[in-house]
């Protein structure tokens, strides 16, 4: 059994969420984690310099959006289904709708098909405005134990 | 940058100050230009214990991937600016074809196939010393125009040597 699946079944009993990222060390270095104050699982992104990918508009790294709503998609996953593995990414497509400003960005996920298999999802980021997106992605993932390990989790 | 670049090493300088250290995430990654030619660009990424997914295997997460193949593309799009313009990623897909060998450096090498006024088309794949064996490959698209100061890297104008 994978550490973030041990760190999940604790996430469970405690109800603290945020325990998930700890067994990520990608996700402790861009300071990415998700919470669940509100009663909806989303993923923030906290800003710190090192985010940055255009230092004259400023704005945040595409990259770096990507990358976090590949994670809020990981998280919903583990939170909100019933997974018994990790769920290993075969793609994303992110879709760029506005430069991001240097400030937190927050994202949430929704399965749009689950299959045996193959589970497909959408996130969307955004930061002070929730109706005004900053990025949105669609992911595929794997959710069955028996292919190669993945490239991510 | 009013100079005409002429030799390989100073394209890969320019490239590397302005698309690497000058940019604070890419800094952060440590990206380093490898290569730099009209339409195409390559970029190295050292593994790091930081950039893990997953601790117990050493392998590095999806996003510092997709950082740098973004990155790369947008360079390859540098590389056939006619003049500076500033641009930005209009989308970008990422498959996942394998994980990467942990504790290896991975090269990311892209190419700009088609500009126009508006748009410009990439296409780029990640590796570890095999390009026929890759781990990631991606396709991004950008915007021409878009708001901010123009990337000066436009060393590849038409009387540029390659």
């Amino acid at each position: 059994m994978s550490s973030l699946l041990e760190r999940l079944a604790e996430a469970r009993k405690s109800g603290d969420v945020a325990r998930l990222a700890e067994a990520i060390p990608y996700a402790r270095w861009m300071r990415i984690a998700p919470e669940n104050g509100t009663g909806e699982l989303l993923t923030r992104m906290r800003y710190h310099r090192d985010l940055i990918g255009n230092t004259f508009l400023p704005a945040i790294h595409g990259g770096t959006l990507g990358a976090m709503l590949e994670m809020a998609a990981i998280f919903h996953l583990l939170w909100e289904t019933e997974t018994e593995t990790v769920p290993k990414i075969v793609n994303i497509t992110v879709d760029y709708l506005r430069s991001a400003r240097p400030l937190d960005v927050i994202a949430a996920a929704k399965v749009t098909k689950q299959g045996r298999r193959m589970v497909n999802v959408f996130a969307e980021a955004w930061q002070d405005d929730r109706s005004k997106p900053v990025a949105t992605a669609s992911a595929h993932f794997l959710v069955t134990s028996t292919d190669e390990a993945p490239p991510s989790l | 940058m009013a100079k005409s670049l002429t030799t390989h090493e100073e394209r890969v300088a320019l490239f590397q100050t302005l698309f690497s250290d000058s940019i604070p995430h890419n800094k952060a990654l440590g990206t380093k230009v490898l290569a730099i030619a009209r339409g195409l660009a390559s970029m190295q990424l050292d593994w790091r214990e930081e950039l893990v997914g997953n601790p117990e295997t050493g392998v590095l997460a999806g996003g510092p991937l997709t950082a740098m193949l973004d990155s790369c593309c947008g360079m390859a799009v540098a590389t056939l600016l006619k003049e500076p313009m500033p641009f930005a990623t209009l989308d970008l897909r990422i498959d996942y074809a394998k994980p990467a060998v942990p504790g290896q450096p991975v090269i990311a090498e892209a190419e700009c196939y088609r500009i126009t006024r508006s748009v410009a088309f990439t296409r780029a794949f990640a590796h570890q010393g095999d390009p026929k064996d890759p781990v990631a490959a991606a396709a991004g698209t950008f915007m021409l125009g878009t708001k901010g100061i123009p990337t000066a890297a436009h060393g590849f104008r038409r009387e540029a040597k390659a």
